[in-house]
């Protein structure tokens, strides 16, 4: 993997990062590594007990996803797919667009590309943040995605949080509530708590990441033995150059 | 052996009796005399048909599996990206082709602009560029559409409506565009029709036309002389090299390193940071959501500055396609005698490199959110922009022009 970091920082260099930065809650970062199999398995294993009840990942078949992340076929089939589903299927799932309106107001999207057009920071921050607010229908609501439809249905894991505000004095002498922070104000059911959530969350994103460009791996695998081809090309075609060119003053 | 290159020239003169084989073989390649001091500039020309020739191959293949249905164009895109063998690479190559293109094309413009190589005899050869430049951003312009992410609907749903502001018939104008009251999956087809036939086989033959039109005239060079001034007893330019082999092999070379950075955005950054594929464009069309910040791909944006920086829709329509015309009549605002920047004197060379500056800096604005204080720096630009070519008649008469070589250095 480190050849690929290295072209990858070299591109960083040429392409502003501000485009893709854009918009992301401060202080939630996170380094995908889409060759740590057994965290995306994880992340596979929270996507199909938490995410798609809801949310389908239509352009994902089951069986590439075996392939890819090293699940056998016996277990997409016990625990990964439901109902009549084949191998070969896309990643459906059975709530019709027209009740999910009803129920939350919004069809949940789907998650084959989302974190392309999200990007991995952004989901990070997003299933990191999710605080109690009774304002809302159920009962949470978001830093990284105000008021959003969807309710936090990884609260048994992470527990509980509540923003805090503090008192701050403008120049002019009026006090202010300011958001400072969330607080744990109940316990998930994760024996670790706080910091293993941390890393369900990972395994989760980096999995999104996975799951919205599945070629990604493979791409940088066999790049870098596409441009050590063309650099070794480069040398002939260059001494080809200078031999006939040796009589041109 | 001997046997095979009798058989193979028997075929070659059994052809050249019916066909000019041989002739144009000559004409264009191993008789064509191209001067010996080209530069580095001077690998886009050939850079810009590597590109052209990817772009139609991986779009022949993408063809194969793309539906041009609202409904399909999404999910076929990424039933390339994961379905179809090898689909993802032909698709990669192709989005970062059409950024590659545009790259490739501006700095052959700006070869031009640095040694002149639109000034007289090669009027119509850079008229024909010209007609190239504007087909590829129409063939750009409707491929941009065809994935039917958000950016591509509400990017084309922008532009079309730009038509709009065109007085009496505006309205009626855009709607014929679309064939539609919005940008529908009727507007999909025929934009597909579009970006797979008419605009390529418009982009071959002016492409075709191009290059005879250099031929006839022959190439400029970093020194911007003549070199069919001085012919040895054969009629031979004597500054002259053959193009094959020199200029093939010399190519090679050129072509190679090109496919190395190419590769380099296609196996490593595809998305090139969201300037080569948007972000908001792995988003399907929502005709009913309209994204927070709409921007063209950034080969438009400078064009999409000048556009905003006007404070009338309809005056901002007018100066975006003055923006894009004004280079046409670049070999008539040039009153210098001397064509490459090499012999200019300090004016034009302040003036080209300020018109970088802008163009550059036009492009990233067109980027960004229009900001009271970006469209003030806009317009400032913009005005810049336009002072490059109609000024020009002024400072490139009163230059203090340096004399130039009878022949190359």
């Amino acid at each position: 993997m480190r050849s690929h970091n290295l072209i990858t920082f070299i591109f960083i260099l040429f392409a502003p990062v501000t485009f893709a930065a854009s918009g992301n809650l401060a202080g939630y970062h996170m380094k995908v590594d889409s060759s740590d199999v057994k965290s995306l398995q994880r992340g596979a294993r929270i996507f199909v007990n938490y995410c798609t009840g809801c949310h389908s990942a239509a352009y994902m078949r089951y069986n590439r996803l075996g392939k890819d992340i090293g699940i056998s076929e016996e277990i997409l089939k016990s625990n990964f797919m439901f109902g009549t589903d084949k191998p070969g299927d896309t990643m459906n799932i059975a709530m019709r667009a027209s009740d999910a309106i009803n129920f939350f107001g919004t069809a949940p999207p789907d998650i084959s590309v989302i974190a392309r057009s999200r990007g991995a920071d952004w989901l990070y921050g997003y299933f990191m943040t999710f605080y109690s607010d009774p304002a809302r229908p159920f009962g949470v609501n978001n830093l990284q995605f105000k008021d959003v439809a969807m309710p936090h249905v990884l609260w048994e894991l992470q527990g509980i949080q509540k923003p805090v505000y503090k008192t701050v004095t403008h120049k002019d002498g009026t006090e202010a509530e300011v958001f400072d922070g969330l607080e744990q104000i109940s316990p998930g059911i994760l024996p670790e708590g706080y910091n293993e959530y941390k890393q369900v969350v990972y395994d989760l994103v980096n999995f999104l990441v996975y799951l919205s460009e599945p070629a990604k791996f493979q791409r940088q695998k066999i790049g870098i033995w596409v441009i050590i081809y063309l650099l070794s090309f480069l040398v002939i075609a260059f001494l080809l150059k200078k031999e006939y060119w040796k009589d041109i003053h | 052996m001997n046997a095979v290159i009798k058989l193979l020239s028997a075929l070659l003169e059994w052809v050249d009796a019916r066909f000019p084989l041989l002739k144009m073989w000559n004409e264009h390649l191993a008789k064509y005399y191209a001067p010996k001091n080209f530069n580095f500039w001077y690998f886009f020309g050939s850079l810009a048909l590597v590109v052209l020739v990817i772009q139609i191959v991986t779009g022949i293949w993408l063809t194969m599996n793309y539906k041009p249905s609202a409904e399909h164009a999404f999910a076929s895109v990424e039933y390339i990206m994961r379905d179809v063998e090898w689909g993802w690479w032909i698709r990669y190559m192709h989005s970062t082709g059409s950024s590659a293109f545009f790259i490739v094309v501006y700095l052959h413009m700006f070869r031009a602009l640095l040694y002149g190589s639109f000034k007289k005899p090669r009027e119509l050869l850079w008229l024909t560029g010209m007609f190239i430049y504007l087909t590829l951003m129409a063939e750009a312009f409707f491929g941009y559409l065809l994935p039917w992410g958000q950016m591509s609907y509400w990017g084309a749903q922008v532009i079309i409506s730009l038509f709009g502001a065109v007085p009496v018939i505006g309205d009626q104008l855009a709607l014929w565009i679309r064939g539609d009251y919005v940008v529908s999956d009727v507007t999909l087809n025929r934009f597909f029709a579009f970006h797979v036939i008419a605009m390529p086989l418009v982009l071959l033959g002016l492409v075709f036309v191009h290059i005879i039109a250099l031929h006839e005239v022959g190439s400029n060079n970093p020194d911007g002389v003549e070199i069919k001034k001085f012919k040895d007893a054969n009629g031979i330019p004597l500054d002259g090299i053959p193009f094959h082999p020199y200029y093939t092999v010399k190519d090679i070379v050129g072509v190679t390193v090109f496919l190395i950075f190419f590769s380099l955005v296609v196996f490593y950054a595809p998305e090139m940071g969201g300037y080569f594929l948007e972000h908001a464009n792995f988003i399907p069309a929502d005709p009913l959501k309209t994204p927070e910040h709409i921007a063209p791909v950034w080969y438009f944006t400078p064009f999409y500055a000048i556009l905003r920086a006007v404070p009338s829709q309809f005056g901002g329509v007018v100066a975006m396609g003055l923006a894009t015309m004004m280079f046409f009549f670049l070999p008539w605002l040039d009153r210098s005698p001397v064509k490459s920047i090499r012999y200019r004197g300090w004016k034009y060379k302040t003036a080209l490199a300020t018109f970088v500056v802008s163009f550059l800096t036009l492009g990233w604005l067109g980027m960004e959110v229009a900001t009271p204080l970006y469209t003030w720096l806009a317009r400032f630009f913009s005005v810049i922009y336009f002072a490059f070519f109609f000024l020009m008649p002024f400072y490139t008469s009163t230059d203090n022009d340096k004399p130039v070589p009878d022949r190359v250095r």
